[in-house]
């Protein structure tokens, strides 16, 4: 299963800085990133190019991290795919608490990235599969 | 200037005849106390047996201070000297830590109790024709049941409105008429700041008077209100050890609060020597209940700090006057009304595992309120990456500190290290208020 790092930080000016110099100094490559805004804090969420690598050394600074699993899916880069994976997540009952997206060749490939709740407990993955898309696994999506 | 006297006897007794009604009750309570585990230890080792080893008021200074400490170590019938059939209200307050301090009163002792609050309430020139809207809380603090009690004695229609629910009090004090409010000084002050917005001018109210208490005011902060509301506001002190408002209040001279020394002893005292200060001199209050039997209580250590006043007053009562609380001999804070002690929050904060240890108490004015910040680390290894980890850990940590100190405060989550660590324990209270 894909892995993302999520972090909490505080609002506060700086706090994002600290965590990409950190992961700048051991060479870890940001792949992809979002932000989940929750008024004093937030979920600085990180797609890195050797999450464990990047866990382990933001948990040694004390900060408040943790691996995630999620599911990301390599969706052509078309009109209309989005709606047709979130469609096949809907009718499978499945719930989204969170996804980013990016495009990684723009007319051709784009990775959505999906935190659902309850993963372990649910076929999301084989009913992603099932309708139609590539599911990436940690090292696929590690090394994009 | 109109003077009424509740009890014109007692109220204007001379010094010696209050000396002598002191010196006969302080034995009575000798007596009462003796019954009681905690009194009957201590009392025998500074050689006091019986009421008649009372001989004057001097020999009241042979008695131990009691401290709120004593209380929560002997909670919760340490100091009770009646079986609880014959109790018929408690009260508790909050202690330093979870631990409470509670208060018993018998019939008598209650009838007492609203006898002098009555006494508070008629000197300030209320009567029966007033109509009392009572917004301090009800319930197991002593600010809203025995200022009711009170003011019923009186005559007054009272309606217990409690705290809070701004648009419903506004719409009361409309409704009813209400002519006097008990109420907080800084809740009173918003209250004001909402008429606007429910479209109510003060010229819509039949407001006269306001008795403010239960957290300490400046001399501005009263001609503010004063001016605000075009009324006049009355200073009243009371503890829930002592039975809650009425041990001192301010007659229609409102130069300062008649302390009813026929009901409470009361000594200033220098609070590192332990030595009495003279009158005018500022020192800690400490009080000897005179009027309670079940529960008995001398020379308390009250903490709060203030003076007596030399001068008398022109309403002819011979009951010293208190200065108004001039600060604290501890770190207890008092948050819109409510007594809350850091060690509380402490207590409470470092049974949660989800968080360090390091925190920090912020209180600060939104508006005329108070607002309590408690400011605590998440602890990083339990993080699971969640947000709703972080908002249920935050309701959590709100729900317990309010059921420890009753009053909800906003709970920050901060980075692990990132709240200044501190040796001592007074720096991680951070008061922005307005000094008084």
């Amino acid at each position: 299963m894909a892995k993302q790092l999520h972090i909490f930080v505080e609002n506060k000016p700086g706090r994002l800085k600290t965590i990409t110099e950190s992961l700048q100094k051991i060479g870890i490559n940001i792949r992809a990133f979002a932000i989940q805004d929750r008024g004093d804090y937030g979920l600085m969420k990180l797609i890195v190019s050797d999450p464990r690598q990047a866990h382990l050394s933001l948990a040694d600074m004390g900060c408040a991290c943790a691996l995630k699993d999620v599911l990301a899916v390599s969706i052509p880069d078309r009109p209309g795919n989005l709606h047709r994976l979130l469609g096949a997540l809907a009718d499978g009952g499945i719930n989204i608490i969170d996804a980013h997206g990016f495009v990684l060749q723009p007319n051709k490939q784009g990775i959505c990235v999906i935190e659902i709740e309850n993963l372990a407990q649910t076929n999301a993955e084989q009913v992603v599969r099932k309708a139609g898309f590539d599911v990436l696994d940690d090292d696929q999506l590690n090394n994009l | 200037m109109e003077i009424r006297y509740w009890n014109k006897e007692i109220e204007t007794a001379d010094r010696e005849k209050l000396r002598q009604i002191q010196l006969q009750r302080l034995k009575s309570i000798i007596a009462s106390a003796l019954k009681t585990p905690f009194y009957s230890r201590r009392l025998p080792s500074v050689g006091i047996h019986s009421p008649d080893d009372i001989k004057s008021l001097d020999d009241l200074r042979k008695i131990p201070f009691t401290t709120k400490d004593d209380l929560r170590q002997n909670y919760p019938k340490g100091l009770l000297s009646v079986d609880t059939s014959e109790v018929v209200r408690i009260h508790t307050s909050s202690g330093t830590t979870g631990v409470p301090t509670v208060i018993y009163l018998s019939a008598k002792d209650l009838d007492a109790a609203t006898d002098i609050m009555a006494r508070s309430i008629y000197a300030t020139g209320t009567d029966k024709t007033d109509i009392l809207q009572n917004m301090m809380s009800y319930g197991l603090f002593t600010g809203g049941l025995c200022m009711h009690y009170g003011a019923e004695r009186v005559g007054l229609m009272v309606i217990p409105a409690a705290g809070g629910n701004t648009k419903r009090q506004i719409q009361l004090m409309k409704d009813f008429r209400t002519t006097v409010l008990h109420i907080t000084p800084s809740y009173l002050l918003h209250v004001h700041s909402k008429l606007a917005e429910y479209s109510v001018a003060v010229s819509d109210l039949a407001l006269k008077k306001a008795f403010v208490g239960a957290e300490p005011h400046s001399e501005n902060t009263r001609r503010k209100i004063e001016d605000l509301f075009d009324i006049d506001a009355y200073n009243s002190y009371g503890l829930s050890e002592m039975n809650g408002p009425g041990v001192a209040f301010e007659c229609v001279y409102k130069t300062d609060l008649h302390l009813w020394e026929d009901a409470y002893i009361v000594e200033i005292i220098n609070p590192k020597t332990g030595e009495l200060v003279p009158d005018g001199k500022e020192g800690e209050v400490i009080l000897t209940n005179l009027i309670r039997h079940a529960m008995p209580l001398m020379r308390y250590r009250t903490r709060d700090l203030a003076f007596l006043h030399k001068e008398s007053c022109p309403c002819k009562r011979t009951h010293r006057r208190l200065s108004r609380i001039l600060g604290r001999t501890d770190d207890m804070l008092i948050i819109n009304g409510v007594n809350i002690f850091p060690s509380q929050i402490e207590e409470v904060i470092m049974k949660i595992p989800e968080v360090g240890t390091n925190y920090q108490i912020c209180v600060e004015k939104q508006g005329a309120l108070d607002r309590l910040i408690v400011k605590v680390e998440l602890y990083s290894k339990i993080f699971m990456g969640e947000a709703k980890q972080i908002d249920n850990l935050k309701a959590k940590i709100a729900d317990e500190l309010k059921a420890s100190i009753t009053l909800k405060p906003a709970v920050e989550l901060h980075e692990p290290g990132v709240l200044p660590v501190f040796e001592g324990k007074a720096v991680r209270v951070v008061d922005s208020r307005p000094k008084l």
